[in-house]
């Protein structure tokens, strides 16, 4: 018999242990799957977690890894804040979306003049306009009871046919020979978000990332509106007990995380994407949802999660390309990872018991 | 009392994680008989009838129903046994009715129709007054334990368990609990009836058994035994009742005018213009039936709930518009009767949990920046003040049992020097010694002249502890009174609610 006994405090222990176990045993269960469709699963392993950092075209690989895993980061970093609160903004994609459409219009809006003051305007309107896609929810919310996950949600929907719109119409390029998309702003100096150390991958939004993590743990840990956050997620109740006001918190939740995203997607667009057009968006904003997880909401684990999922993405490109491996296969292994996750997370409240259960 | 014995346990002994919940308990009940099991919160009483009632498995020991060996390993199978059991805490569906909400406990149950000439046949039967049709949402307190105890009847139970039965009753309504017992045991129903209310248990039980830290140890005839020598075994400790030193009262701290609220949800109480005086160095009392506006009320003293600014004045501020944090700052502090999830954050530590109501007037931030290492001083200072029970501060919330909960959530607010606290069921599920050490600690802070509101169901308590006492029913206050002029009846006819000015002044004429 194998009972299950929740603990009188969870482990701190086995909550730093469970994400580095999740990760073993989803490289051996992918071994395993990988071997069952045959392909080589040692090489297979090594392509995805070691060709990326440490193979032989690693150089091209490593700027890849900050800037896949810098918007996740961003993102999921001011998501975490609303999961920790229970406030759910899903709609971190439409956010995304229209952080990086303000931002680039106000920098499109000053082509050609060239000025110093153009990119931090740029990063000012992206992150004003994510604040005010999430601000719908949340307004809606906080008057009329509607639920955020939904409404955040089919927002990003909206978001898609904006994006769609504005490359078509109001953002395309008048020299682009009529072809849907925008100028490019990586040949727009004063708006171009260039690398800060060529061919090293770390550009203004990399460092944004870092900051948002530091930024995001001294709130949780150090600063009243981080207790109140904590407080509303664990017990509403309690919460209002101790003078949080729940409105005010679910617009400050949904606002920075909608401001953080909209940030993400305005670095993207003057940075590796370069322009606005119709597929801009890869799916940035739900893929956070679950680095958010992946770090237990932890500053600190979302980077590392964000790290590992960037890693899992361009290993798993690699694979595809020369072990010819496919890209359901990727996507399963993908999924085990958090399955494995969220499932080894019930050693933190749990603890499991071998023998009889009772002494009749 | 009987001879033969319907259940006996022996040697029952089941431990958890660090503790040892039942050490060997041998207890015989016989047929027939209301068998007290008499224990403060956490000496096992609540396991020991889990066993009982087939929830747990003991760890050793066996039990004998009827002469024959009895391991029930789920409720179902104890209730096949024909033992049957009133929670504390109902399991009822307030949007259904009473016979709705019967038939779902039932394995086969009849059509509707049979069911509820059935109710209303027992009801009759047992003198315990029930409508089948009426929405569970409607009840009062007292006719939703009478749905519950219906709901066991109706099995024709040869032991019926009963936990903490009385706590959520007014006295009326407990004298009609106490003929039907007294009625079923005529018939032959033994009845295993757990409390630490011990004039109720003098005055209704055969026998009682008294755990202490999980060992059985003693048993008594109630009837023959005094209150004070029961307490003394069940805390194994001389008690000492709070002194009431005779207190000056100063002028009028806390005062609210035809204070009125819309019920905050379908199954809450609206209030209905209350009018609270309190002065500094009183203790006002308020009783009541659980239900009837007590969360309200201390959700809107609180700051939870605001209201016009006017509407409640504190130290000739009108806070009613203030949020919970302004009106702290002023010195007005509440503790809420629910421990976990309202008054305390259950996965939080009790650093953490201190600084929920203590970073205002403890200074425990600086420009809203938290200072940890004051506040863990701050949850150090109640732990050793109110000899809470715990390895430090570092635990969490729920880590601690309810008394030590309590402990805590009272001795934040009472160590902040409040100038006026409003507390809620401040002893609720909390053992005698401890209950003590907080009605002692209530008693100090208004010697030193804080205003203090003591909204409870447990009477004595408040008869114990206030200067004036009033009722809550349905959202109104009764007039105030003081204690020390009320008669029990008095005090019953203000909780129903049919105490008006006029009846009362009537009563106090011919008195």
């Amino acid at each position: 018999m194998i009972r299950l006994e929740k603990r009188s405090q969870p482990s701190r222990e086995w909550s730093i242990a469970t994400p580095i176990l999740a990760v073993l045993i989803t490289i051996i269960v992918g071994a395993m799957l990988f071997s069952a469709i045959g392909k080589p699963p040692f090489e297979a392993i090594r392509t995805i977690f070691w060709d990326p950092l440490f193979g032989e075209f690693a150089f091209y690989y490593r700027p890849q890894l900050l800037i896949k895993a810098a918007p996740l980061v961003l993102i999921a970093i001011g998501l975490s804040l609303g999961f920790r609160a229970g406030v759910w903004n899903i709609g971190a994609e439409g956010q995304y979306i229209i952080g990086a459409l303000s931002g680039a219009g106000v920098g499109l809006a000053f082509y050609p003049i060239e000025g110093l003051y153009i990119l931090p305007l740029m990063v000012l309107a992206g992150a004003f306009g994510g604040w005010l896609w999430a601000m719908i929810p949340g307004l809606l919310k906080v008057k009329f009871g509607t639920n955020e996950i939904l409404v955040s949600l089919m927002l990003v929907y909206v978001a898609e046919q904006l994006l769609a719109s504005m490359s078509l119409g109001l953002l395309k390029n008048p020299e682009g020979f009529g072809f849907p998309g925008s100028r490019n702003l990586q040949q727009y100096p004063s708006a171009h978000n260039a690398e800060l150390i060529a061919g090293t991958g770390m550009h203004l939004g990399v460092v944004a990332a870092l900051i948002a993590v530091i930024f995001a743990y001294i709130l949780l840990t150090r600063h009243r509106l981080g207790f109140h956050i904590r407080l509303a997620g664990e017990a509403q109740r309690a919460a209002r007990f101790a003078g949080v006001e729940p409105n005010r918190l679910i617009l400050f939740c949904l606002g920075i995380s909608g401001a953080l995203a909209g940030l993400a997607g305005l670095f993207e667009v003057a940075g590796p994407a370069g322009q606005v057009s119709i597929d801009f968006n890869v799916g940035y904003g739900f893929t956070a949802i679950i680095v958010a997880f992946l770090g237990r909401l932890h500053p600190v684990g979302i980077l590392l999660a964000g790290a590992l999922m960037a890693l899992t993405y361009i290993g798993g490109d690699i694979a595809q390309s020369n072990l010819g491996l496919p890209s359901a296969a990727i996507q399963v292994f993908q999924g085990m990872l958090l399955f494995f996750l969220l499932a080894l997370d019930l050693l933190t409240n749990f603890r499991i018991k071998f023998g009889k259960s009772e002494v009749a | 009392m009987s001879t033969t014995a319907l259940l006996n346990l022996d040697g029952l002994t089941k431990a958890y994680p660090g503790v040892v919940a039942n050490d060997n308990v041998t207890l015989s009940i016989g047929a027939g008989e209301i068998h007290a099991l008499l224990g403060e919160n956490g000496a096992g009483k609540s396991t020991l009838v889990k066993m009982i009632y087939g929830l747990v498995q003991p760890d050793t020991g066996t039990m004998t129903l009827r002469g024959a060996a009895y391991h029930p390993n789920e409720p179902r199978e104890a209730r096949k046994n024909g033992v049957a059991m009133v929670f504390q805490h109902f399991s009822l569906f307030d949007a259904l009715n009473v016979s709705e909400n019967i038939a779902l406990g039932m394995e086969n149950p009849p059509t509707m129709r049979d069911l509820a000439s059935k109710i209303k046949s027992v009801s009759q039967t047992y003198g315990l007054p029930l409508d089948p049709y009426r929405t569970v949402g409607t009840l009062s307190a007292g006719e939703r334990q009478r749905v519950e105890i219906i709901r066991c009847l109706l099995q024709d139970p040869k032991l019926l368990i009963m936990d903490e039965p009385t706590s959520v009753l007014t006295p009326q309504e407990v004298e009609i609990l106490f003929q039907t017992l007294r009625k079923l045991k005529s018939e032959g129903t033994s009845i295993l009836y757990i409390s630490h209310k011990l004039e109720e248990i003098r005055s209704l039980c055969d026998h009682a058994t008294i755990l202490r830290l999980g060992k059985n140890v003693g048993e008594c005839i109630p009837a023959q035994t005094s209150a004070r020598d029961m307490a003394e075994l069940m805390v194994g400790t001389a008690l000492t009742p709070p002194e009431r030193t005779q207190r000056d009262l100063g002028p009028t701290l806390l005062q609210t005018f035809d204070l009125s609220t819309p019920a905050p949800s379908a199954f809450g109480t609206a209030l209905k213009s209350i009018n609270i005086s309190v002065k500094r160095g009183e203790i006002l009392g308020i009783g009541g039936v659980a239900g009837n506006g007590q969360d309200e009320l201390l959700s809107v003293l609180c700051g939870e709930t605001t209201v016009a600014a006017e509407k409640i004045s504190f130290a000739a501020i009108p806070v009613g518009a203030m949020c919970p944090n302004a009106r702290r700052e002023l010195g007005l502090l509440t503790a809420p009767e629910e421990r976990l999830g309202h008054a305390a954050a259950p996965d939080m530590s009790l650093t953490e949990n201190a600084l929920l109501t203590g970073a205002i007037r403890e200074g425990l931030e600086n420009r809203g920046f938290l200072k940890w290492t004051a506040a863990k001083s701050f949850a150090e200072k109640i732990i050793t003040a109110f000899d809470v029970r715990t390895p430090g501060p570092d635990s969490s919330a729920r880590s601690l049992s309810g008394g030590n909960l309590q402990k805590f959530v009272i001795g934040r607010e009472v160590l902040q020097r409040p100038k006026a606290l409003v507390v809620n069921q401040p002893t609720w599920g909390v053992d005698a010694a401890a209950a003590a050490a907080i009605r002692q600690s209530l008693l100090d802070l208004a010697t030193q002249g804080a205003a203090i509101i003591c909204i409870s169901q447990d009477l004595d308590e408040l008869m114990e502890i206030s200067d004036s006492f009033s009722a809550l029913n349905e959202g109104r206050l009764s007039t105030p009174q003081p204690v020390h002029d009320l008669t029990v009846e008095t005090i019953g006819l203000m909780m129903g609610g049919a105490a008006t000015d006029a009846a009362l002044q009537n009563q106090e004429a011919t008195v």
